[in-house]
């Protein structure tokens, strides 16, 4: 009996020390969560999901306070890569955030109109436009994100959004159509005429 | 002496249609009155144009220059004026346009001077590698992967090195014809690349549909062996007819039995592989000093009149080469760059001819019936059992289709060399060469996205970091500055504080007592109430001194 609280409380002892150990020696620094979920990210830093970026929204997604649908440049596929990183289910898209945009642009000023009031330059979240006081500023379109946050600060409007031409280089083959145009009429008269059979049947019933 | 070959898994014996441009004399082009030159010809970075519009180029002037380190320079095709670097519609099968520089021909083709290096023996493998590099060679196969790069082992050894003429494609021949025309010129390129290479071995690996090939390469080789000893070890192996046996994996298989890994290159087993047409433009550059400017295209079809080799000044424009060659423009079905498996459509007559552009395919329209409407998979396998990557085309073709990028590369996608078996084969016509395009371009797509992202995460946090450096250095500013205002205040506040203490000495030192008016003055009701005043202040004074004390307690 006593043996058998020895070995036990031994044991338990040993184990309780092994644990300690292992939480000092492999503590994790920060939230792994949180950047994971900033990696899926686009980061755009557009404040559409209503943060101020990427990061404040992947800490509250983590923090369980945002949706996990709130990103439109991320669009569906950010969605569904929040949702198989959490265990979520995917939902469509939150339009109060915004629409899923289909070619990606960049901004630019028109450097005729710019009066280099530095209001840009002050909202840009990536650094990506130069310019001094009372100096032209623009855009240094490779490191633009296209978040569109230069554009209402602008006094005199003259910030514009353009779409990023599509180069051989970053050009992508479309995908193959499954079925030509003559079998896809066939197989929507296929589906018409299941569909009709089926409501007769339920108006047979 | 038959060498041990090896076969490799898949592969299938197609229609070659290739006597019809073989059995002519491949012949010199007429030098086009424009050419289009794309900046980017090759696999790697771009070059950088380096030349104005209305500027006067000679043949064989560098026009643009290397960027990187894969890269290759552009050389004017023809002697005459630049008449601009803009974008241009190129052969690509997107149809769009790319910076390209444009020269109008003088008609002369005066060539610029060119340095020769008679004696390659006595370089520096460093050396003739940048002439190579400096010659604008690329691959010319059809990758197009700058083969100075390729000819630098990095310190490797290099055991093998081959000399694709396989040319397993249908339809193309151009390879053919330079092996049947030039065997002496690939075999002294190949020999400056072995230099180069410090390759042990040398082999030539040639499909057995081209006996004349085998026999001008045999006979060269022969001849060459009397004047220098290290042409008589350059094999000439024959390999059966199988497509795609030309793919570089499958030959390097094929002669070597040697397997280049996945995701991994030919040096990494010890082999180089380079196309014959490459050695001969490697030969040029060498010898000659000559650069890339021009290359032999196949232009064939039931649509061109008289299927020939042709050796064509880089940058001519499709339809300039074939205005003359072809029928009946009216009656051809599409032009094809490339051959039937691996080629795509051209969109635009005027894309130029580029150092990737081994043949023109013109099928007469008749001759093309549409493509039958695919059906569902049925998974019989077929397309398994002709893939030469020995990957599981059906596999890959339902993740495509699902878009599962993960899973596609699971499977190993960037192994397909786009060979076009499975397609060949499949009974239900499915477009799969097209499917596993689309899921290659889409992954280069998100890597890139990613990349911009990472960038975009890092300047982000970077200016998170200074606006908050800068907030703290302000903070700090004006803490600083508070602190020099307190500090006048502490002075003003003794100031005050000794001026009273110096007030309050002098009233002790009068013993003056506060009087508002003279008493004689006043009437006697008015004097005692003075009095009653008086008094009142005294006791007043007292509550005061005791309210202070009990607030001096309070702190």
């Amino acid at each position: 009996m006593l043996a058998a609280i020895l070995a036990l409380a031994g044991l338990a002892l040993a184990f309780g020390l092994l644990l300690g150990y292992a939480s000092i020696r492999f503590k994790v620094e920060g939230d792994p969560v949180v950047d994971q979920i900033d990696a899926i990210l686009p980061q755009t830093q557009c404040g559409q999901c209503g943060y101020p970026g990427c990061r404040p929204y992947a800490q509250a997604i983590a923090a369980g306070e945002a949706d996990i649908n709130q990103c439109p440049p991320g669009g569906e596929q950010t969605i569904q890569q929040l949702a198989d990183l959490l265990g979520r289910e995917p939902k469509p898209l939150n339009p109060e955030h915004g629409e899923e945009e289909e070619t990606p642009e960049v901004a630019i000023i028109d450097e005729n109109i710019c009066i280099g009031c530095t209001l840009c330059v002050q909202a840009c979240p990536v650094d990506a436009i130069v310019g001094a006081a009372k100096q032209m500023h623009t855009v240094i379109e490779a490191e633009c994100t296209g978040c569109e946050l230069c554009i209402e600060p602008c006094p005199v409007d003259c910030i514009y959004m353009v779409p990023v031409p599509d180069t051989p280089q970053t050009w992508r083959w479309p995908f193959p159509e499954l079925y030509s145009e003559d079998a896809r009429r066939g197989l929507a008269q296929v589906e018409r005429e299941e569909a009709d059979e089926a409501t007769e049947a339920t108006h047979d019933r | 002496m038959t060498a041990r070959l090896w076969r490799f898994p898949g592969g299938l014996e197609l229609p070659g249609h290739k006597t019809e441009s073989c059995e002519r004399e491949s012949g010199t082009a007429t030098l086009p009155a424009e050419v289009v030159l794309p900046l980017q010809q090759h696999i790697g970075a771009p070059a950088e144009a380096e030349v104005e519009p209305g500027q006067y180029v000679r043949t064989g002037e560098r026009i643009a220059r290397a960027r990187d380190f894969v890269s290759a320079p552009v050389h004017a095709s023809v002697s005459g004026t630049v008449q601009a670097v803009e974008d241009r519609p190129i052969a690509h099968p997107s149809g769009l346009s790319a910076p390209c520089v444009v020269i109008a021909s003088d008609g002369t083709d005066s060539w610029t001077e060119l340095t020769p290096t008679p004696d390659y023996t006595a370089e520096a493998a460093s050396d003739l590698r940048n002439r190579i590099r400096e010659a604008g060679i690329v691959g010319l196969g059809g990758a197009g992967f700058p083969s100075a790069v390729k000819l630098n082992p990095g310190g490797r050894p290099v055991e093998t090195l081959i000399l694709n003429g396989a040319e397993c494609e249908p339809y193309i021949t151009c390879d053919d014809r330079l092996m049947q025309e030039e065997p002496a010129r690939i075999l002294r390129g190949m020999l400056i690349m072995r230099h180069a290479l410090q390759a042990q071995r040398c082999i030539i690996g040639v499909e057995d549909n081209k006996p004349a090939a085998i026999a001008a390469l045999t006979a060269a080789r022969d001849e060459l062996a009397g004047t220098d000893p290290a042409a008589a070890a350059v094999e000439i192996t024959t390999v059966p007819t199988r497509y795609p046996a030309g793919g570089e994996k499958q030959l390097i298989y094929t002669l070597t039995g040697k397997e280049v890994p996945s995701d991994g290159l030919p040096i990494q087993v010890g082999v180089v592989c380079h196309n014959v047409g490459t050695a001969t433009a490697v030969e040029r550059a060498i010898s000659e000093g000559r650069p890339l400017v021009d290359r032999l295209v196949t232009v064939t079809g039931s649509a061109v009149a008289e299927p020939r080799v042709w050796r064509v000044r880089l940058g001519t424009p499709v339809g300039d080469l074939l205005e003359e060659r072809v029928r009946d423009w009216g009656e051809i079905g599409e032009i094809i760059v490339g051959g039937p498996m691996m080629g795509f459509r051209l969109f635009h007559h005027e894309a130029p001819v580029a150092k990737t552009s081994n043949c023109l395919l013109v099928p007469a329209a008749e001759e093309l019936t549409p493509a039958p409407d695919p059906m569902p998979c049925i998974r019989c396998g077929a397309c398994q059992e002709v893939c030469p990557a020995r990957l599981l085309p059906q596999q890959l073709y339902w993740h495509a289709r699902d878009k599962d990028f993960d899973k596609v590369q699971d499977y190993n996608l960037f192994d397909c060399i786009e060979c076009g078996c499975c397609a060949y084969v499949c009974p239900s016509h499915l477009p799969l060469v097209q499917y596993y395009r689309f899921a290659k371009t889409e992954i280069w797509a998100a890597e890139r996205e990613k990349k911009k992202s990472d960038i975009a995460r890092a300047r982000y946090e970077f200016r998170n970091e200074r606006l908050e450096r800068e907030k703290a250095e302000k903070a700090a500013r004006q803490a600083e500055k508070k602190k020099q205002v307190n500090k006048g205040d502490d002075q003003k506040k003794a100031a005050i504080e000794a001026a009273r203490k110096r007030a309050q000495q002098k009233k002790e030192e009068q013993g003056v007592q506060p009087k508002n008016t003279d008493e004689s003055e006043l009437t006697e009701e008015q004097q005692r109430k003075v009095a009653e005043a008086e008094a009142r202040r005294g006791e007043g004074t007292g509550e005061e001194t005791d309210t202070g004390d009990t607030a001096g307690k309070g702190e």
